[in-house]
């Protein structure tokens, strides 16, 4: 089976399960969102109008106004750019340290191996959360830094797959040929064993880009998230959460994007795991 | 079994020293270090008093030294002062505060369990069924919703306009004239809504992970034998698959301490409830390096214990690694 054929089978496992197919959407509709927020709303995110302070959503406004006037609406459309820009980019750093890591490790094996698969089971050891809380507040919590640090401390998982792959597939029978042709260590990792651990670092990274939204989201709570007046969603809803009995609409909207946004992540990723996994063939 | 033990706790002591260097590598990060608060913003404070503030809490030594000194009083559990107002030690901090932190981690960590376990194994059994997709969005749902936001939603409701559960702290300001049924009923009622929301948010990786060797397991032959030698359904799922899905959760639970540790910070700081997570945040603000060095070291040392305790539950439910180790 050539790879054209196989990514037509996972597209077509994937299509047949529901739950995979409205996570997909979400993601996508969120996607697009971000990359074009001019299609829905004109208005300026940052644009402070104290005339109209917390008005509830209404036609001029369609998620109604924040404590200084500012569109909720723009300021969501915004704020997806950046929620989704962290996720991607936290996500991207981790699985580059993965991969690198999980290939010098499994390929190379023995002393390599231990050594870096031991400083996994040490990282592995830390509460994450507290390593980022202490690192953010040490350097400082510009967006940049906020996704330094996720990434940083999220690339374990990745280099433990990618490892084991590597392992299993440093000695089939297209590697040896690959080696035998005269191909050196670097062609043979990237050209030959690297595609061939995509599926699962591709679950790994929808998983990991929804868990960096959250930690964003969890840094916002804590005042030491991206910092306004950039919205991310998260400090949308930690703003809104201080007006949470007299307007509802400043706390909904992020927190259901959020939550939606992670969700559909999540369920995509599942649905990928099981439509590649071969051992699920033909139930 | 004990040579088992004795081993596997051997293999642990270099991750400790590795998450003493790392632990010790994140204070060093800092810019401004330790006595910034206290000196930058202090116009009156002079070159020569800022040397001696950091004589005085060793900062002027090399980076090594200063490692060196702090590995051998952690090895006795001493943190050194806690750099806060009060000066006190770092170890009698976290003590105070670290049965509560457990505490609730350790109950919310059993509800998961409770709930998480039967759940992968029905949606294992029915694969795709409806309740598969029930459980499926509803365990994903916990996980995605910021936790900050579905606690207060929570607090208002049950708190606020219903008024069934407290909203912080772990006891009402009566509780010390309550009798002693009180008590206890007032401490649960505390901890009803941080378990539940811990539990609610940690469900999707057990269920989901014991949904997946259910799946695993009901693929074997020995299942098929069981099957074809005509036992009913029941039988075949609970006294042949179930008992082998559940060992690899069992680690997996020893694996879950980080999340439900870090995790912490934020419910407690929700609650306002006095525990290691809050006294973190507290350090993290104030930059109190030997506070946050002591929590970080202690963190990453519970969850060493939890993985340690987790594989020698495994070997005791295992009897095929027993065996493996006893030669």
């Amino acid at each position: 089976m050539n790879g054209h054929s196989m990514l037509r089978e996972t597209l077509r496992r994937l299509s047949r399960n529901p739950l995979a197919v409205a996570g997909a959407a979400v993601v996508l509709f969120f996607c697009v969102l971000a990359l074009f927020p001019w299609l829905v709303s004109s208005h300026d995110p940052n644009r402070i109008d104290i005339l109209k302070i917390l008005e509830p959503p209404s036609g001029a406004h369609p998620l109604g106004t924040d404590d200084l006037g500012r569109d909720v609406l723009a300021r969501m459309l915004h704020g997806a750019r950046i929620s989704l820009s962290v996720g991607f980019v936290a996500e991207s750093i981790a699985i580059g340290i993965g991969l690198v890591i999980g290939l010098l490790a499994g390929y190379y094996g023995g002393k390599v191996d231990s050594l870096l698969m031991r400083f996994v089971d040490i990282m592995l050891c830390f509460p994450t959360f507290f390593l980022i809380l202490a690192v953010i507040a040490f350097i400082g919590p510009s967006i940049w830094n906020i996704m330094f640090i996720i990434g940083v401390t999220g690339w374990m998982g990745v280099a433990r797959l990618v490892r084991a792959e590597t392992l299993s597939l440093k000695e089939r029978d297209f590697v040896a040929a690959a080696r035998a042709q005269g191909a050196g260590t670097a062609r043979i990792l990237f050209r030959h064993i690297l595609p061939n651990t995509l599926a699962p670092i591709l679950v790994a990274a929808t998983l990991g880009v929804a868990g960096a939204i959250l930690v964003e989201s969890g840094l916002s709570f804590l005042g030491i998230g991206v910092q306004p007046p950039t919205p991310s969603w998260g400090n949308i809803l930690t703003a809104g959460k201080d007006n949470i009995e007299f307007a509802w609409w400043l706390s909904l909207f992020p927190g259901l994007a959020i939550f939606l946004t992670v969700l559909g992540y999540n369920l995509l990723g599942e649905g990928i795991r099981d439509a590649v996994d071969p051992r699920l063939k033909g139930r | 079994m004990l040579r088992y033990v004795v081993r596997r706790v051997l293999v642990s002591v270099p991750l400790l020293i590795g998450i003493s260097l790392i632990t010790f590598g994140v204070i060093n990060m800092a810019p401004g270090g330790p006595i910034g608060i206290s000196s930058d913003l202090n116009p009156k404070a002079t070159a020569e008093y800022r040397e001696r503030l950091k004589a005085y809490y060793g900062l002027d030594q090399p980076l090594y030294v200063q490692y060196g000194r702090w590995l051998g009083r952690m090895a006795v559990l001493d943190f050194g002062d806690s750099f806060s107002a009060d000066g006190r030690k770092v170890w009698d901090k976290i003590r105070e505060r670290i049965l509560v932190t457990l505490s609730i981690n350790v109950l919310s960590m059993a509800l998961i369990f409770l709930v998480a376990v039967p759940l992968g194994i029905y949606s294992a059994v029915r694969k795709g069924s409806v309740f598969d997709r029930v459980a499926t969005v509803t365990v994903f749902t916990g996980f995605a919703i910021p936790t900050f936001w579905l606690a207060l939603l929570l607090m208002i409701l049950f708190g606020v306009r219903l008024g069934w559960l407290p909203i912080s702290g772990l006891v009402s300001l009566e509780y010390d004239t309550l009798p002693l049924a009180g008590k206890i009923l007032d401490r649960a009622a505390h901890l009803v809504l941080p378990v539940f929301l811990m539990a609610f948010g940690g469900l999707a990786g057990i269920s989901r992970y014991m949904r997946s060797t259910m799946l695993e397991v009901i693929r074997q032959d020995y299942i098929a034998a069981a099957r074809s030698k005509g036992l009913p359904e029941r039988a075949v799922v609970f006294r042949h698959a179930v008992r082998n899905a559940l060992l690899p959760v069992i680690t997996i639970l020893g694996l879950s301490v980080p999340g439900l540790l870090g995790g912490s910070v934020i419910f407690e700081t929700i609650f306002a409830i006095p525990g290691m997570g809050q006294l973190f945040f507290q350090g993290v603000m104030s930059r109190d390096y030997p506070l946050i060095m002591g929590i970080l070291t202690i963190g990453a040392f519970l969850t060493l214990l939890g993985n340690i305790l987790a594989d020698v539950g495994y070997a005791l439910a295992d009897p095929r690694i027993k065996t493996e180790r006893a030669g």
